[in-house]
């Protein structure tokens, strides 16, 4: 294993988080204040409960998967699309390095980035709201669960483009929809019964429900159904990336 | 002698059915400096970048200091450098830092110290800490050297070194090569300047349309490539050569108002001299001279022609 080459990609790209620091952390922090005058204060004030859970706490873990989701796409796919782009990725291709050591690298970074994003949004929320998180070892699983998914997901974005075009297709018309249908600023059940069957194909709403789960013990589906869906997703990830660097996809010609 | 890098029977297609090199056998020595020359789209990126592991061998294979680059490239890569062509440099890294990158990546522990040298030896100190996009051509092209020598390379590519270098950086950069061959480092670089190839070579390949047309020593290629042909313009034409220019082997135009004189540079004596004496004292008066180097393209045609 070539610990020194995990080293210094995790490094130069959390450096990459640091220099960037107001768009990386700032603007995630502004973007949850703002959900929260607007779905929690202003909405929120006519809905009160959602359940036995206040309208402004049961908004938290969707805005954090939110977050979490969009980021670590964003971050990861950004990570390896960047040096693709500017042609000094010749230098990974031709280091002694393998594919587990580069993924462990690029996306152990951008999951850190995302992890520490969550956690940013969360002691934000705990100034607007009461939270008591009922279960903190599985919160804390499926944020790192989350996180690591789809850093990895994000990943196989970035060497999928060949454009910035590309690079925002996914995140902008897949990503954003689900999660604002997969339950983020509602319960399931305040859909019609219709919708509540449509809504059931989103893998979105099994994380938002699971992580929904580990805060207030109220959950849309069984929390088994939403481990059992990001750990299927994940084995999905791996098994693609793993692919991509067995054939070569886009890397190596 | 045990080749450091020995390539056998290498042939590369890409994907969009472009045959890059066809056959190449290649056997490189310990401590050598060997220039690839040849044009433009002849392969000779393809080639380093398939021993680098940048590009897949389609067949035939490749060993560097006896490992196999596919199968073990983990013991090849660690002990090879890269100079890319292009300056493919990240934009918001400081150039220590980006340095210290390609350190790591070859696996190796960071060493500040020994990266404070190669910047020195660079030129690049007082940039240590600038960021990259804030940096010249020139200057790019020697952090990319400093990135490609940051894990202590025993082999040591170079794509293309010297272009669009200006001619101060240049022969600076041959001086480093030359201090690296020296100290011990195998170097392969590519080049489409025959004097490039000239002045710092051991050996000379020539490569086109990914053929390796043939492998030879400078001096013996350099005497092939050393003629020059002396146009030499009348003012009033004249029907034959004079008979005391017989032995200057001149071509004579059909309008009979240029002389052609080959010579060879290479020579102590090019006999422009006394040709110049001679035309002076067979009566004939000059309106203009112009020289003319054998170019490589012409050099491509006698492979080819010789070849077939």
């Amino acid at each position: 294993m070539n610990w020194y080459a995990i080293g210094v990609i995790y490094k130069q790209e959390m450096l990459r988080t640091w220099n960037t620091m107001l768009q990386s952390i700032a603007s995630p922090v502004i973007s949850t204040c703002l959900y929260f005058v607007v779905f929690g204060a202003a909405i929120g004030s006519r809905i009160e409960t959602v359940g036995s859970v206040s309208y402004g706490s049961f908004i938290v873990p969707g805005l954090i998967m939110l977050s979490l989701l969009t980021q670590s796409i964003s971050n990861a796919s950004f990570g390896i699309y960047f040096p693709k782009f500017t042609g000094t990725i010749y230098e990974i291709l031709s280091a002694p390095i393998s594919f587990l050591e580069v993924v462990l690298g690029y996306v152990g970074a951008a999951a850190t980035k995302s992890l520490i994003i969550g956690a940013i949004i969360l002691a934000t929320a705990g100034f607007f709201v009461e939270l008591n998180i009922a279960h903190p070892f599985w919160m804390l699983a499926f944020l790192i669960l989350t996180c690591i998914t789809f850093s990895l997901f994000g990943f196989i974005i970035g060497i999928w483009a060949d454009s910035f075009e590309k690079l925002q297709l996914i995140p902008l018309l897949v990503i954003t929809p689900l999660v604002f249908l997969g339950g983020s600023f509602y319960s399931v059940d305040m859909l019609p019964p219709f919708w509540q069957k449509v809504t059931l194909f989103n893998p979105v709403l099994y994380l938002i429900s699971g992580f929904r789960w580990s805060f207030f013990d109220v959950a849309d589906v069984s929390v088994g159904i939403s481990l059992a869906m990001i750990v299927l997703f994940l084995t999905l990830c791996i098994a693609i990336v793993w692919w991509m660097f067995k054939t070569g996809y886009k890397l190596r010609q | 002698m045990q080749p450091i890098v020995s390539i056998k029977n290498l042939s590369k297609t890409y994907q969009s059915g472009h045959k890059a090199l066809n056959n190449i056998n290649l056997d490189i020595f310990k401590g050598e400096i060997i220039a690839l020359l040849g044009p433009n789209g002849a392969g000779k990126t393809t080639l380093i970048s398939t021993i680098c592991g940048i590009v897949t061998p389609s067949s035939g294979s490749i060993t560097v200091d006896g490992y196999d680059t596919v199968k073990q490239y983990r013991q090849t890569r660690a002990i090879i450098g890269l100079v890319p062509q292009e300056l493919t440099l990240g934009a918001f890294d400081a150039v220590a830092n980006t340095i210290a990158f390609s350190r790591g990546l070859h696996g190796k522990p960071a060493d500040p110290a020994y990266i404070d040298k190669l910047l020195t030896d660079l030129s690049l100190l007082d940039k240590r800490d600038s960021m990259l996009m804030t940096l010249s051509g020139g200057m790019k092209r020697r952090v990319l050297i400093g990135k490609a020598l940051a894990h202590r390379p025993t082999v040591l590519f170079l794509d293309e070194p010297t272009a669009g270098v200006d001619v101060e950086l240049r022969k600076d950069m041959w001086n480093l090569v030359r201090e690296l061959r020296d100290s011990g480092v195998t170097i392969i670089l590519t080049t489409h300047y025959i004097e490039e190839a000239e002045s710092i070579a051991d050996r000379v390949g020539v490569i086109n349309n990914g053929e390796l047309l043939l492998v030879e020593d400078k001096s013996t290629l350099m005497n092939k490539l050393g003629s020059k042909q002396l146009t030499i313009e009348l003012r009033e034409s004249i029907s034959g050569i004079p008979e005391t220019l017989t032995k200057y082997e001149l071509e004579l135009s059909e309008d009979g108002t240029t002389l052609l004189y080959h010579y060879d540079t290479r020579q102590s004596r090019t006999g422009i001299t006394s040709l110049m004496k001679d035309i002076n004292a067979a009566g004939l008066v000059l309106k203009d001279l112009h020289t003319k180097q054998s170019s490589l393209e012409d050099i491509f045609v006698n492979l080819l022609q010789a070849e077939s």
